[in-house]
């Protein structure tokens, strides 16, 4: 996951939320963008110019060439650039149409109209219409389709091609994040039909090896293992890229992807804090390559097993979260690249509600909390009890990733301090998995979300999404939070849905269902020789395609 | 002979059969589901898409009747298709990862040994000169460093400060607009540094067994009747001692064949190489079951061939050694 390059903003979250429980490296989109000229700009002469070659590298080799059907980030990565969708987030992170010029929405809030751009044409030369649109949305809602996007797909009621080029979806009820899912990666229906018709895994098709696209960058090669090439697609709609090729190399190796990127055979990966902060400040590297620094869109939390007693009550969890020093995890583990969180979203979003109710750290504070919950220490063994029984719990987080084991250590210390022993438990993933969250099998877990393009939540806080497989593994329920999130969803009108998540938040900041830790820094590093990178709230890459190196600056002429 | 080469090959397979069966077992017994059906947790499958998935694949049948299926699928070589998001074949996968694991490997073999058997024969002839003395402090040096260390070292060095040499992969990016002599070039080079750490190890563990045997093989009767009939001390050394001296060393290049098509995990992640140790540990960590399998299979019969050849040559090279009762009588 990490190291690769930062996904752009259009990942199709599939109901505005892609909730990857994964190590923090989405890289990209941000708010806050800072980010750090070059130290001594490399001197470009003429302005924009075609050509060269940018190489990222992908800690891991991607699974496939259809993306609608994988979940690796590279793999999304990849066919970000290949394929194109109906709508994406701009750099603002406002919807904008791609493959569909405009789109229109009944006054009932039920009917999406979109209307295609003409002429666009697959990589092929064959026009991209309606039918593509509408062979997506068939292939997503099939039960086969081994895919995590589908349930979006599914609140549709009626789809038509009107003609070849508009397209209407007409969904149960109002579904405002339905808008967004339609930036899912657009198939095209005259390679993929026949064999999804004659029941083939789709999987098994060349399609999945030498995927043909609408998006800015055609597929040249993918040698297993090894590395897949992209090469500028000429006729792409919104103009030719600038940068003629871009390879991404499949190092499985973190140490080796950043020794590549000091001998500046990598042009653009993702840091860690340590190398940011100790490892990349010299002037060799700040002279070969720009860093860039903003929120990155993802969260980490402390969560509770709410089927546990001790946790049900919100006095317990408020005490914890006054308890926690977030300021000192991310000096400590972050290295000061981060800032605390305090509720599911990223600040800076246009749903994001400042002063919320926060908890800084203070100890008297949690222990007042947590005696007024009856948790006292009555034995005087320095541990706090209730009913004989000593309040002790185990955090449980995956292994593999320092920063969460070294959270986890920080945390134990400060819930010490007030009377609770915590003990750590680091688990391989799989098993982490299996074991513990679909079983409910754990007292409490750190774990992060990634967060999607729009605020709808559902998966993760409804009271309906509890079962072994779904995303409510903390069990959380709570009839207010339920209703918003109902209510969230069926209007598409930005100020009502601002004031309903600004309430939401409110009710989470109050109820802490989870201690909110912080919200990483994104670290990309891109080659100085580069030119044309603006960061934005979106992060960077939302305008790859202007991205360029200038003539005298080029290093693969071939 | 032929009979008792017939023999070790039936013995073999219920040798062969126990290990599928234990590695079986014991994939099965491992927490946790094949990859495709845990699809972590950012997967919207529902409860009732990964019961299908699991009917999919079999596996919501028993465990001797999944055992009984896959092994009647591997007795006619069908190993079915991996697990992962590609759905290829398992013996696909493999296949174009043979190469590249035993090229790497017989290049470390070929080092090791014409490095190796030289070095331990000089430090024996002039046993504790200057020579000697300074191979043995790399010997221990060479036992001590830990791999991983001395890669990244290496790395640093001759990639990072002198920028002579590629650090990763097998190929540059400009590769197919080389010509020939720079493309053999081009793969040499970055062969260079993994080839070099691998064998780091094994050259010093072998010179030292080479020149311990040497110096075992000198003090032995024969050498001194060589000596005494006035031969030249090179003839003495090169005709008579090493031919003996060498025989444990070939001993363990017969044990290592087997190894030839497992690839070093550590070496192929540090330096990007799609090799077999890759393959490996991937489809152990997303459960693949159906390549994790394959693998094991070609591993285990791999192994067992091994080590039938390595007894075999080992009685025709040895003359000393004879297989069966009639020569002994």
């Amino acid at each position: 996951m990490t190291g690769s390059r930062p996904p752009r903003p259009k990942s199709p979250s599939a109901p505005g939320l892609l909730p990857l429980l994964v190590l923090f490296a989405l890289l990209l989109l941000g708010a806050c963008a800072r980010s750090e000229p070059a130290a001594e700009p490399a001197a470009g002469e003429g302005g924009p110019a075609y050509g060269d070659t940018l190489v990222e590298a992908s800690i891991g080799d991607i699974s496939g060439l259809i993306p609608n059907i994988t979940s690796d980030s590279a793999s999304h990565e990849i066919g970000n650039l290949i394929y194109a969708n109906l709508v994406r987030t701009d750099k603002e992170l406002r919807l904008e149409g791609e493959l569909a010029e405009r789109w229109e929405i009944s006054r009932d809030e039920l009917t999406i109209t979109f209307h295609l751009r003409k002429g666009v044409k697959w990589h092929d030369g064959v026009e991209v219409t309606a039918e593509d649109v509408d062979f997506t949305y068939r292939y997503m809602i099939d039960p086969r389709t081994p895919t995590a996007y589908a349930e979006s797909f599914r609140q549709i009621r009626r789809a038509e091609v009107v003609d070849r080029y508009t397209y209407r979806v007409t969904y149960e009820k109002p579904y405002a994040p339905g808008l967004l899912s339609w930036g899912i990666w657009i198939l095209p229906r005259h390679i993929l039909e026949a064999p999804w018709k004659a029941g083939v895994d789709l999987r098994t098709t060349p399609q999945n090896r030498h995927p043909v696209g609408s998006g800015p960058y055609r597929f040249r090669e993918w040698k297993t293992g090894e590395k897949v090439v992209l090469e500028a697609n000429p006729d792409y709609f919104e103009g030719r890229p600038y940068i003629k090729r871009v390879v991404y190399r499949i190092i499985p190796d973190q140490s080796t992807i950043f020794l590549e990127l000091k001998a500046r055979n990598i042009d653009m990966a993702g840091l860690s804090p340590i190398q940011y902060r100790r490892q990349t400040d010299y002037p060799a590297f700040r002279k070969g390559f720009n860093r860039y620094r903003y929120l990155a869109n993802a969260y980490a939390y402390l969560g509770f097993n709410l089927l546990d007693p001790r946790f049900q009550d919100k006095r317990v969890r408020q005490a914890m979260a006054s308890a926690i020093n977030k300021p000192e995890i991310i000096e400590g583990v972050l290295l000061g690249l981060g800032r605390p969180a305090v509720g599911p979203y990223k600040p800076g979003t246009w749903w994001y509600k400042e002063n919320v109710k926060t908890y800084p750290f203070d100890p008297e504070r949690a222990k007042a909390l947590l005696a007024e919950a009856g948790w006292k220490d009555t034995d005087g063994d320095g541990l706090l009890d209730k009913d004989g029984q000593p309040f002790r719990f185990t955090i449980r987080t995956n292994q593999g990733n320092l920063v969460r084991q070294q959270t986890a250590e920080i945390v134990q210390r400060r819930l010490r301090a007030v009377g609770i022993d915590v003990q750590i438990h680091v688990v391989e993933w799989a098993a982490f998995i299996n074991t513990f969250i679909r079983k409910k099998n754990f007292e409490a877990i750190i774990l992060g979300w990634g967060l999607g393009m729009d605020p709808d939540q559902y998966d993760i806080w409804h009271s309906s999404k509890t079962g072994p497989d779904e995303l409510n593994h903390i069990s959380y329920k709570n009839p207010k939070v339920d209703a918003l999130l109902e209510a969230g969803r069926r209007t598409f009108d930005e100020a009502k849905r601002k004031a309903i998540y600004g309430e939401l938040q409110d009710v989470l900041a109050e109820e802490q269902p989870v201690v909110f830790l912080y919200v990483p820094d994104a670290l990309p590093v891109v080659s100085a020789r580069v030119w044309g990178v603006e960061p934005a709230p979106a992060g960077i890459s939302y305008n790859f395609t202007k991205w360029y190196v200038p003539a005298n600056l080029q290093r693969y002429t071939r | 002979m032929l009979t008792y080469l017939i023999r070790r090959l039936l013995i073999s397979i219920p040798l062969l059969l126990g290990i599928l069966c234990l590695s079986f077992l014991m994939l099965k017994l491992a927490p946790g589901e094949p990859g495709v059906i845990q699809q972590d947790l950012q997967a919207r499958a529902t409860g009732a898409q990964r019961e299908t998935l699991r009917q999919l694949y079999g596996l919501d049948k028993p465990i001797y009747v999944q055992f009984g299926r896959w092994l009647w699928r591997v007795i006619r070589l069908d190993f079915g298709r991996s697990y992962s998001p590609d759905g290829r074949a398992a013996l696909d996968k493999i296949a174009e990862r043979i190469p590249i694991t035993l090229g790497l490997n017989v290049l470390e073999l070929l080092i090791i040994f014409s490095v190796a058997v030289p070095l331990g024969i000089l430090s024996a002839t002039r046993q504790y000169s200057a020579f000697d003395k300074s191979m043995t402090l790399f010997v221990f040096v060479g036992f001590a460093t830990p791999d991983f260390w001395l890669a990244l070292l290496m790395m640093i060095l001759f990639g990072v400060q002198l920028g002579w040499l590629p650090m990763s992969g097998l190929r540059s990016l400009n590769f197919e607009y080389l010509d020939f002599w720079a493309q053999v070039w081009d793969i040499l080079s970055h062969l260079l540094l993994p080839v070099l750490v691998a064998s780091f190890g094994g050259l010093a563990y072998l010179s030292r067994l080479m020149r311990g045997s040497l110096l075992e093989v000198v003090r032995q009767d024969y050498i001194r009747t060589a000596r005494a009939k006035g031969l030249p001390e090179g003839d003495v050394i090169y005709k008579h001692a090493v031919r003996n001296a060498v025989i444990p060393v070939v001993t363990l290049l017969g044990m290592m064949l087997p190894g030839l098509l497992g690839g070093s995990v550590f070496i192929e992640t540090v330096f990007a190489i799609p090799g077999m140790g890759q393959l490996f540990v991937q489809s152990a960590f997303s459960r693949d079951e159906p390549v994790l399998m394959a693998l094991i299979v070609i591993g285990a019969s791999l192994s067992l061939l091994g080590n039938i050849l390595a007894d075999v040559s080992y009685g025709l090279v040895d003359p000393r050694i004879r297989v069966s009762g009639r020569e002994a009588r």
